[in-house]
């Protein structure tokens, strides 16, 4: 009988690699330069494997996709806050990885009471990665109006100023410390797990597998000693309310935008100071008086605009879409076309499925007996796609990166972005559509209208920008 | 594909819809008749409303449905409606605050994830809330409406089981419980889960060896309650005001010769109860429950305004009501058929006069469908312009006038028996 796995990506591949090697399993593709997702084990020749963003793995699991996995309790935690009868069982704790989730706030005497309180008055707002654990911290701890901004990453720039808490993933309690940020609440302790299936568990016998691992992780040099050390908290500036009338809020990508997007303020002639920043600073000056700035994810900026957080973003136009998708009525739109990081929005499938364009993609999927999957990072954007092609019976299988490794077992439609498409050849899949094109591009939100001097000195930042990519 | 219906929802069919208006019309006719108005809220409700502490129970709120607006960008989200009274104390703050007395009723349906999906996601309620006084008579006013019509809808063994929110809240109180122990305590119980309190143990000898015992135990008289307060007078004076809160409702229903059980422990409702709760049950089934809330309305900014209601559950209800009661006599019915188009309009003319006289006429749409139909009206363009057949007798009538029809059909539709007179099974 065959049996998968589902193997991490990032934070948890090279301890993951050393347990499989001590377990000798003979997965020998499984390491940190590995370009293919799909792996074969040498020692059992009906196991196989694929690789996953760690979010992906108790989703795939629990839908039955795979017989076995390994990702942080933290994210098995998170699906089963939100669907607690899925069928995943955790199997034993590895051990290593090990991590905390803690509800935190910008502010040196927060507590819960006084954020209980606020919420009679107002909205508390929380931004996370952990949009499910978020929302039922927050039912727990009886906050009577809260908002849960589910972000892509960086959740920690929010509070003070852009959310009340942060549910954040921290590895040694000294990082929040470091962010300037203050524990309200800890809300778990987590390790990496393995995991299984409930049904593959019920039928399929994994014993030496299991049995292998579980010797292994004995024999994994340890972790170092958890570091409970409090050190001092970094003194950060926030914002006061009163700064913030008049005062421009930007926001700039982190990630690998960082470098063109440095180039192009250089050419505008605007100074910046620690960006890209080595120690995870998230506030850089700039050299515009009234202007202030954050570092976070271009994904999180088309909400973070249209709820008035900020007035200007730097983000793409594929992420301004997928929100314009699900808020039809934001008040976000695109001020300037970058023309830098350009990528084609497509529609992949696998070589071996018998379709060159959408007319035969409908046709084949009006012979399928069961629901047509398509995985994607945006999901806003594929939801669309599927209904304005008349798709039928599909679900959206929302993807947290490593898109390629669905197809062709656990997804059959991707889309997409893809600069020169090799990435998409070398998996063995095809292009059967093109959405549009994506670059960077300035955002902002109509409202600015209301205030006449920060519409006047936004105005003077995008053209000042204008005239860079002009130029060039 | 198969088309097939959402998981966890359910369909009515011609039957089951019989039964759902019969409850739902004794229902609406005996609220009028105790002065109570109709009032309908929307489907989707912002999500806050439910969440403030003493709304709904964080078990409950794991299960509502909650979703992003289109407009949803500042991460607030709206539910589908979870709870029937909630939104209609909403609607008297926003539109009634300050009027005072309000008596409402309203038929409606609430939503709850139910992950098996074996039971229904979609559940049909019909309740009252009666809002802005807090007399005892005003607690056996909802009780003896709501066994009203129960009694008109000819239930059998309808049993009354009374508790006391403030009776529990004060009994946790004394128990050696952190205040989030003694909420869980309490949400144990108002989801339904009798023995939470049979289970707890106390450091306090008095309260372990008589007290509890006796909250455990089931009274039928007000002078179980009367007992109870005269032992624990001494030791827990804090409970003497809602034993007296309790000892006058049920005085009142008493007098009125009205059945009940006090089983405290048992206080299933919802986490805004605040004084009597109470429960009905048909045989072991339970189809509705009500309690008294004066805390919910002044919790969502409504200011100091008591509150009390029940619900019953029209989808428990539907399996429960005798034919007798859903199956109505329903008039002669005849199909009206023409020969040809031409006597289209002649056709609908005579259907009309007849409808309007109260007979229930359908058009032979020449399908050739078999019908139970008992009278067969042909609409010829000749003379005779009508020919009447009654499946019973072989020869055919024949008329000139709608009257002659109409006379026929009434002086040979007297029998019971008759087709006609059968509701169609």
């Amino acid at each position: 009988m065959d049996i998968k796995i589902a193997l991490p990506k990032g934070r948890l591949l090279s301890k993951t690699a050393s347990l499989l090697q001590i377990a000798g399993w003979g997965m020998d593709g499984y390491h940190e330069g590995a370009r293919l997702y799909h792996l074969k084990s040498s020692t059992y020749p009906n196991l196989s494997a694929k690789m996953f963003h760690e979010r992906d793995i108790p989703i795939q699991v629990a839908i039955g996709n795979y017989d076995l996995g390994i990702c942080g309790r933290d994210w098995v935690e998170e699906l089963l806050a939100k669907y607690p009868n899925s069928s995943v069982i955790k199997v034993a704790d590895l051990g290593y990885g090990t991590g905390s989730l803690y509800m935190v706030s910008g502010l040196a005497d927060a507590d819960m009471n006084a954020l209980r309180r606020r919420a009679e008055r107002g909205t508390v707002r929380v931004a996370s990665e952990y949009a499910n654990l978020a929302e039922s911290s927050a039912l727990k701890e009886r906050l009577s109006r809260f908002s849960i901004f589910p972000v892509w990453g960086g959740a920690e720039a929010y509070p003070p100023e852009d959310a009340d808490l942060a549910l954040i993933s921290v590895s040694a309690d000294a990082e929040m410390l470091s962010m300037g940020m203050v524990p309200v609440a800890r809300v778990l302790d987590f390790s990496t797990y393995l995991i299984a299936n409930q049904n593959s568990w019920g039928v399929k016998d994994l014993n030496k597998m299991i049995a292998s691992i579980c010797e292994g992780c004995g024999r994994l040099p340890a972790d170092k000693e958890r570091q409970e050390e409090t050190g001092t908290r970094r003194e950060m500036t926030w914002l006061s309310r009163r700064e913030k009338d008049g005062l421009i809020r930007l926001a700039l990508p982190d990630g690998h935008q960082q470098a063109p997007m440095l180039q192009l303020l250089e050419k505008a002639g605007i100074k910046i100071e620690d960006y890209p920043s080595a120690t995870g600073n998230r506030r850089p000056d700039i050299g515009i008086e009234g202007v202030a700035v954050k570092v976070i994810r271009p994904q999180d900026m088309p909400l973070q605009v249209a709820n008035g957080n900020f007035d200007l973003a730097i983000t793409g136009r594929d992420w301004l879409a997928d929100h314009l998708y699900q808020f039809p009525s934001s008040p976000v739109q695109e001020l300037l076309d970058l023309k830098s990081g350009k990528v084609r929005v497509v529609a992949v499938v696998s070589q071996e499925m018998p379709v060159a364009d959408v007319a035969d993609l409908r046709k084949f999927i009006g012979g399928m007996t069961v629901p047509f999957r398509v995985a994607s990072e945006y999901v806003n954007i594929a939801d669309r796609y599927a209904r304005d092609n008349h798709f039928g019976r599909y679900r959206v299988i929302p993807t947290w990166g490593a898109t390629e490794a669905f197809l062709p077992d656990d997804a059959d439609l991707l889309i997409e972005n893809t600069e020169t498409g090799r990435t998409i050849a070398r998996h063995n899949l095809k292009i059967v559509d093109t959405l549009f094109e994506s670059t960077a591009c300035i955002i902002g939100s109509t409202r600015i209208k209301t205030d006449s001097v920060k519409a006047e000195k936004a105005k003077s930042i995008v053209e000042a920008l204008r005239t860079a990519v002009e130029g060039r | 594909m198969r088309v097939q219906k959402c998981k966890g929802t359910r369909d009515l069919s011609p039957d089951e819809m019989a039964r759902f208006r019969i409850i739902e019309e004794v229902f609406r006719e005996r609220c009028l008749r105790w002065g109570y108005q109709e009032v309908r809220t929307p489907t989707i409700e912002y999500l806050h409303l439910f969440t403030s502490a003493g709304t709904l129970t964080p078990s409950m709120l794991g299960k509502v449905y909650s979703f992003l607006d289109w407009d949803g960008w500042s991460g607030e989200r709206v539910v589908l409606r979870p709870d029937g009274t909630i939104p209609v104390a909403r609607l008297y703050i926003d539109a009634m605050a300050g009027k005072g007395l309000a008596r409402l009723f309203y038929v409606t349906n609430t939503f709850i994830f139910e992950e098996t999906g074996k039971k229904t996601r979609e559940r049909w309620q019909c309740g009252t809330e009666l809002i802005g006084v807090n007399t005892p008579a005003s607690d056996a006013e909802l009780i003896v409406l709501a066994l009203e019509i129960l009694n008109k809808l000819k239930l059998k063994n309808v049993t009354l089981r009374l508790s006391h929110a403030g009776l529990i809240k004060a009994l946790l109180e004394r128990l050696d419980l952190s205040p989030e122990e003694q909420e869980r305590v309490f949400d144990r119980i108002l989801d339904g889960d009798a023995r939470a309190l049979a289970g707890m143990r106390i450091d306090k000898a008095e309260l372990d060896s008589i007290l509890l015992p006796l909250l455990n135990l089931k009274g039928h008289s007000s002078g179980f309650l009367k007992n109870l307060r005269a032992i624990s007078a001494r030791s827990l004076p804090e409970f003497e005001p809602y034993l007296n809160n309790f000892i006058d409702v049920v005085s009142i229903l008493e007098n009125l010769g009205i059945k009940y059980q006090i089983d405290i422990a048992s206080g299933a409702g919802f986490e805004y109860y605040t004084g009597i709760i109470f429960q009905l049950y048909s045989g072991r089934e339970k189809i509705g429950g009500g309690g008294r809330y004066d805390n919910l309305i002044p919790a969502m900014g409504g200011g100091d305004v008591p509150a009390s209601g029940f619900a019953l559950y029209i989808d428990r209800l539907m399996n429960l009501v005798e034919p007798e009661i859903w199956k109505k006599p329903v008039p002669p019915s005849v199909l009206v058929r023409s020969e040809a188009d031409a006597e289209m309009k002649e056709a609908f003319d005579a259907a009309s006069l007849l409808r309007d006289a109260g007979y229930t006429v359908a058009f032979d749409l020449g399908s050739g469908e078999p019908t139970d139909t008992r009278w067969l009206l042909e609409i010829r363009g000749k003379k005779p312009k009508y020919v009447l057949r009654d499946k019973f007798e072989p020869r055919a009538i024949e008329a000139e006038t709608i009257n002659e029809v109409m006379a026929v059909i009434e002086e040979k539709s007297g029998h019971q028996d008759s087709p006609a007179e059968r509701a169609p099974s």
